[in-house]
């Protein structure tokens, strides 16, 4: 059909959607194979949300532990994921994150280094040995910068802050390019790729106290599952235990778990470390049980076990939950993180210099002399598309998923440090994928023209309708809903009654007015990015009241418990009957990518 | 101090603008950026700003608040001080609108930095000692806000140098990749020929306002227009090159990326 609305139209042979660690890693493997690569992204190059990673990137090199292996990585990823997790995908990640950490030195990367000169590990939450390269607090900022770099060096072609509405299929149903639009001019542009490199991060603005940013809106989840893609765990949510408190407006604030790793306690507000009384069965053979043997284990690890305050995130959060809820939290509704009583100025500071800085100049609190207020904060989502583990293909021919978009590789929750070795290797599977499957003969197709008009008129809308409703005040009320009723604390009827709030919301949604023109405004970006976080919310809410038990990021109230069966399957949601934001979902248990005998083997052993 | 607060904010586009008063109630602990937030949510939905991690890593927030090139997400409403409280684009740069200015000027110069060239990677991996990156690392915490390039007044005020000045952003890249123990390349007389370095005059505005407090000037720029003065004017060090037979590269030939 012939398209009635004018958009500038661009022709590549893979286009990346996203141009965080992921994006930038797909787009320089593209690249290296010689096919003509785009990257398209809602922000400025280098701002991606990549750039908030504080803590490292966990890799088995054995550079600090040499007992270290992909086995001991491969097994902790698997055990902090509750064994919800792809485990080929698991196991891929432990196999290669050490080569593409050694990648980013050779492109120019300048981690912290060892008394040796190698790159230097430090500890963190769930995993065995010291095992996440890093620059002090910022890992994430020399990760983006080094993959930007990189990529800018070989050409690489950036459309910037441009949003994608929807993705085109042919008819087979396989992706032929996108439609999107700029955002600095608001007009509209068409991309024609055979090959389409999701990379677009997580979904945590639909929460209210969230550490994610305006991007995180869940459009690559969303676009995937109106392709015809489908969606694994969506109900998996995890709540970063340490996210600022004070002042209500950093509310959610990262507070790196770099904090714990390098020494830091929680305690709460008689002062006791209470984590000592959260040591779920499965890791107590491996924690501490006094504060001395958890306080030797940080200066050398075979003279104790590890304290319970680096415990996986799901545990430690819900254990912050469970003090504040007992009345024996901070202040402002939160605990306590104290490092100031534990290690010297000079030490903070040199280890923890933007957490030393965002606190005293966001919070006037010196936590070189006082402990931090901190509590849960939204923070990622282990669920998304569901990928080949190799290949990172989705069940669209063409499209591909990678980072914190893609389903699979955590489970039911991540370990700190494995997501930006996430993006790396999965990354370059992706651009490897994609590239694949374009040197197979796809070539550039033409664009189903009706589908670029009808998501321009639903871009638009809004401007044309004069009695609706603010974007602004609907995003509220969903963070709002999100935040209370699919929170890190689930109980069915709750769940139940936010499913029907959602169906009321996409209503609102449909009738939304926008004020001002098209270009760069903010309530007309936000009003496009709303049926993208009414998808996301619905999935995780519907795959919320079908997990009917406790695992990892996702906790039922009334069933406090893992049960053996549930965890032996994913519940996936699709769209059969048509892709949209206010489309029935449909959502079915299907069992769990099964692990050979080899690698069951390396659960055997206790410890 | 009132429990009011009048935010003036620069509105318009390309073609002009005005400030514009408005009122807001004063909350405690907030940021500029918060009640720019609040205003787009309240009476100006479609005032137009930058911004990404509201933490002061991702350095998209940058205008000039009461004058001073800042970030908004770092600015404390109660350090501002007063009970108006002006919010200005950068000024360097193109408007797009309101507070959003294009800064695609920095994008450009950035594809023109020859990139990190290291040797083959030796058997066991690369080797450097902590105290011989920490200077590199001092300027790769540069969060790309570009306040260094909006008050450099050369490029503030002399739009015909644009095409053969980088500005500092660009001199703390060089610096960082002239001083890695392990790059190869020669950027020196690129820095001098191509990329201006002679031009800057050493003013110190681009450290005065660096909000990651990188000392741009004094660990950057003078150390990199040592290096330049060595290779282009030195006798001492042109002799010492005679006699073992280095050369120093030219703009040409240190213009090469690396492989992929």
């Amino acid at each position: 059909m012939a398209q009635l609305h004018e958009t500038e139209h661009r022709e590549c042979d893979v286009l990346v959607v996203g141009a965080g660690g992921a994006g930038l890693r797909a787009a320089i493997e593209a690249m290296r194979r010689g096919l003509r690569t785009c990257v398209v992204t809602k922000s400025l190059l280098g701002k991606a949300h990549t750039v908030m990673a504080e803590g490292g990137i966990a890799a088995a090199m054995g550079n600090v532990h040499p007992e270290d292996s992909w086995q001991v990585h491969f097994r902790d990823t698997m055990r902090g994921g509750k064994m919800l997790n792809n485990y080929r995908m698991a196991e891929l990640h432990a196999k290669e994150s050490p080569d593409r950490v050694e990648e980013l030195e050779a492109w120019g990367a300048l981690f912290d280094r060892t008394e040796d000169g190698r790159i230097l590990q430090r500890d963190f939450g769930g995993h065995r040995f010291a095992r996440l390269a890093h620059v002090g607090d910022r890992t994430g900022l020399e990760m983006i910068r080094t993959l930007q770099q990189k990529a800018v060096s070989m050409g690489v072609d950036v459309a910037m802050e441009c949003k994608v509405l929807r993705l085109l299929t042919d008819a087979d149903g396989a992706i032929s390019g996108c439609v999107a639009y700029h955002r600095p001019s608001g007009g509209f542009l068409t991309f024609s790729a055979p090959a389409v490199v999701l990379a677009t991060g997580g979904v945590g603005k639909s929460w209210k106290y969230t550490s994610n940013s305006w991007e995180s809106t869940g459009d690559g989840h969303a676009l995937a599952l109106w392709a015809g893609g489908e969606l694994i765990d969506m109900e998996a949510v995890q709540f970063h235990p340490t996210g600022m408190v004070w002042p209500l407006s950093v509310r959610g604030l990262l507070v790196t778990e770099s904090v714990r790793g390098d020494g830091g306690v929680l305690r709460n507000a008689d002062g006791e470390r209470f984590m000592f009384k959260y040591v779920a069965e499965m890791f107590r053979a491996e924690t501490a049980e006094t504060e001395e043997e958890g306080d030797r284990w940080y200066d050398d690890h075979a003279a104790g076990r590890r304290p319970p305050e680096l415990l996986p995130r799901d545990e430690v959060a819900r254990a912050i939950n469970a003090e504040v809820k007992a009345g024996r939290g901070s202040p402002h509704g939160g605990v306590f993180l104290d490092i100031a009583s534990r290690r010297s100025a000079e030490y903070i500071k040199r280890r923890l210099p933007s957490m030393y800085h965002q606190f005293m100049e966001l919070a006037g609190v010196d936590i070189t002399r006082t402990p931090m207020e901190i509590g849960p904060t939204c923070h990622y989502i282990m669920g998304g598309v569901r990928v080949d583990a190799d290949t990172a293909a989705t069940c669209v021919p063409g499209l591909f998923a990678a980072g914190e978009v893609a389903g699979g590789m955590h489970g039911s929750n991540r370990l700190g440090g494995n997501s930006l070795s996430d993006l790396l290797v999965f990354g370059r599977r992706a651009g490897t994928g994609a590239a694949d499957y374009v040197s197979g003969g796809r070539g550039v197709a033409p664009l189903d023209g009706t589908a670029v008009d009808a998501a321009v008129e639903e871009a638009i809308a809004p401007f044309s309708r004069d009695a609706g409703e603010s974007p602004y005040e609907v995003q509220h009320d969903l963070q709002d809903l999100m935040q209370t009723n699919v929170g890190i604390i689930r109980t069915g009827t709750e769940l139940t009654d936010a499913l029907t709030a959602l169906d009321a919301l996409a209503a609102r949604v449909a009738n939304l007015s926008v004020r001002g023109g098209r270009a760069y405004n903010p309530g007309w970006n936000l009003a496009t990015d709303l049926p993208s976080m009414l998808t996301v919310s619905r999935c995780t809410t519907l795959g919320a009241i079908n997990r009917t038990e406790s695992r990892g990021g996702h906790t039922r109230e009334d069933y406090p418990s893992p049960d053996a069966e549930l965890g032996k399957v994913n519940f996936v949601h699709s769209q059969p009957s048509g892709g949209g934001y206010r489309e029935e979902i449909k959502t079915v248990p299907e069992p769990i990518l099964e692990m050979p005998g080899e690698l069951h083997s390396l659960f055997e052993d206790p410890t | 101090m009132s429990d009011q607060v009048t935010l003036r904010v620069w509105r318009g586009d390309s073609t002009g603008g005005a400030f514009e008063d408005y009122r807001l109630e004063r909350v405690e602990g907030e940021v500029v950026l918060d009640v720019v937030h609040r205003l787009q949510a309240s009476q100006a939905p479609d005032l137009a700003c930058r911004w990404n991690c509201k933490a002061g890593k991702c350095g998209s927030c940058s205008a000039e608040i009461n004058g001073r090139p800042s970030l908004m997400c770092m600015t404390r409403m109660d350090k501002v001080g007063g009970d108006v409280v002006t919010v200005a684009p950068m000024r360097t740069f193109p408007i797009i609108r309101d507070l959003v200015t294009d800064v695609s000027f920095n994008y450009e110069v950035a594809k023109r930095v020859p990139a990190f060239n290291p040797p083959a990677r030796p058997e066991g991996g690369y080797r450097m000692q902590q105290v011989d990156i920490e200077r590199g690392q001092e300027f790769r915490k540069c969060i790309e806000c570009f306040l260094c390039q909006d008050v450099c007044h050369v490029i503030r005020d002399h739009d015909e140098l644009k095409q053969r000045y980088a500005g500092p952003r660009f001199f703390i890249r060089l610096a960082e990749l002239e001083m890695h123990p392990l790059d190869t390349n020669d950027r020196r007389r690129l820095a001098k020929e191509r990329m201006g370095i002679g031009l800057c005059n050493i003013t110190k505005c681009c450290t005065e306002v660096c909000p990651e407090h990188i000392k741009i000037t004094d660990n950057a720029i003078i150390p990199l227009k040592e290096r330049v003065v060595g290779a282009s004017y030195d006798p001492v060090a042109w002799l010492g090159r005679v006699v073992r037979r280095r050369k120093v590269r030219t703009s040409d030939e240190a213009s090469v990326q690396p492989a992929p």
